[in-house]
């Protein structure tokens, strides 16, 4: 194990990356990475890589889990056993199925559920390595995946932290200062619909900090928006010009 | 929930929302009546029950020794876990766990953990080697809507009714002595929960809301009025505006049930 720092803000307001307190990691985002999935991204931000894929609309298996009236999602939030520090046992923690469970209801607001009737989609997500702020770089790239998969969308889901480290509001928590800072809020956000579709927090936070952390992750959100663009227009792009 | 039936339920309960009141006759923030009765286990360390108008949750609490967790090894541990027990309602079935019981088991762990409610450094018997382990266990008996309100508060309840046992180190034995001690308590933390129907706000959701509603927001506050956890559930969105508003809702809420409480 690496020593503890004792400051995970120095002197001149920097992080242990070397960043300020309003600058996220540098993100690479890349869409359609595997060949069997009908969607799928890969997402690096900081030392996290994360890989999402999506299958369907297909039948869902077991059938009775069909819903007449809209199509139902599945999500699978998993982590390789050496993603960590210390071997993770590969069987689905309580931390994993909770995780699953709000990245689907975050994911759910951005679909046009109703257009598929009796179908199922999975999304299946796989952190390869992990550092700080997995659930937030889960949805961006997982969200990116549905839409490689041509799933009719209200919107992307994009999604950043912000928290409280040595008392002070970061955007974009790193291992450390998830682990070792005083609050930490992830957030999912649909820019164009104005919609927060995940919110947690824990830590301990001030009704302003709140507010102030909120904004600052939503600032984040809209940058990473871009990115997740970027990436989709870098391969349909290249599609379109390869067809030409 | 889709059948015709919950859309017409959905829009009644719309509606009325819409000219600021609720089907049980409740104004939008109110919460339902709450009663707590600590002390009712016997054979547990702790124990409480509350009633959250009809919805109904026991926790009780198991204290035993066991070895901490490397990287904090001067704290004792705290091991929440929740039961949706079959008998409470119609959709709830035996089985393992499922994502609804070990969501609400993160929910109030979350609450008691990040608020500091339990002075952990407190239950260390040797560092690194020999520990308490609280165990925390939520029983939902009977569902009427917003089970995680109930369940925080019983949680906590039920630790402020904990007795752990006494003991000495004497020339590096650790030795039980007779008698009890109080668990440490250093935090009360309260959580309260809105649900959005349509783009309006309601506190303490009960089940026919819960059904028809979009989201749910859950937000736990300290005694000092600090958030200290945060989760939101069910396949709607919240606009930033709106979480704002809660914030502000829950600490107001929050200062009512405390005193009520006398926490």
């Amino acid at each position: 194990m690496s020593q503890k720092p004792e400051k995970l803000i120095d002197k001149k307001g920097l992080r242990l990356d070397g960043r300020k307190p309003d600058e996220l990691r540098k993100i690479k985002i890349e869409v359609g990475v595997l060949s069997n999935a009908d969607g799928s991204a890969y997402i690096e931000q900081g030392k996290n890589k994360i890989l999402a894929a999506v299958y369907g609309p297909r039948e869902l298996h077991p059938k009775h889990l069909a819903l007449a009236d809209r199509m139902v999602i599945r999500c699978r939030y998993h982590m390789a056993p050496f993603s960590v520090q210390e071997r993770k046992s590969p069987a689905p923690s309580r931390r994993e199925v909770e995780l699953s469970k709000v990245i689907r209801e975050s994911l759910e607001p951005s679909i046009f559920l109703e257009y598929y009737p009796r179908t199922g989609i999975d999304v299946f997500i796989e952190v390869l390595q992990a550092d700080g702020s997995t659930r937030c770089a889960s949805i961006t790239a997982a969200s990116v995946a549905i839409a490689d998969a041509g799933i009719p969308m209200r919107d992307l889901v994009v999604a950043c932290s912000a928290g409280k480290v040595d008392d002070t509001i970061v955007l974009d928590l790193m291992d450390e200062e998830d682990k070792l800072g005083m609050a930490d809020v992830p957030v999912a956000f649909m820019p164009n619909a104005n919609a927060i579709t995940l919110l947690q927090m824990d830590g301990t936070l001030s009704l302003e900090e709140f507010e102030t952390a909120v904004n600052l992750s939503l600032e984040g959100c809209k940058k990473i928006y871009a990115m997740q663009k970027e990436a989709l227009r870098a391969k349909y792009v290249l599609l379109k010009e390869d067809e030409e | 929930m889709s059948s015709l039936i919950t859309r017409v339920k959905r829009n009644q309960i719309a509606q009325l929302i819409a000219k600021g009141k609720r089907l049980d006759g409740r104004g939008l923030t109110d919460i339902r009546e709450i009663k707590v009765e600590q002390g009712i286990i016997e054979r547990a360390e702790g124990s409480a029950r509350v009633l959250l108008g009809r919805t109904e949750v026991m926790v009780g609490t198991k204290i035993e020794t066991g070895e901490p967790f490397s990287d904090t090894p001067n704290e004792g541990v705290l091991t929440v876990n929740a039961e949706l027990v079959p008998l409470a309602s119609s959709t709830f079935e035996p089985g393992p766990p499922d994502e609804n019981s070990i969501e609400l088991a993160r929910i109030v762990d979350r609450g008691i953990r990040e608020s500091k409610a339990i002075d952990v450094e407190k239950l260390c018997i040797e560092p690194g080697k020999k520990v308490f382990v609280v165990f925390v266990d939520v029983y939902v008996l009977n569902h009427d809507g917003n089970f995680i309100d109930a369940s925080a508060l019983a949680a906590v309840a039920a630790l402020l009714n904990t007795k752990m046992p006494n003991y000495e180190v004497k020339e590096g034995e650790v030795k039980m002595k007779s008698g009890y001690v109080p668990l440490p308590m250093k935090r009360h933390p309260i959580t309260v929960t809105f649900a959005k129907i349509n783009d309006k706000l309601i506190v303490d959701p009960w089940l026919e809301e819960e059904q028809v509603m979009d989201a749910r927001f859950s937000m736990a506050i300290d005694d000092d009025g600090n958030i200290c956890a945060i989760q939101k559930g069910g396949s709607g969105y919240f606009t930033p505006q709106m979480v704002l508003e809660a914030a502000k809702i829950a600490k107001e809420k929050t200062e009512e049930i405390r005193k009520k409480l006398k926490w």
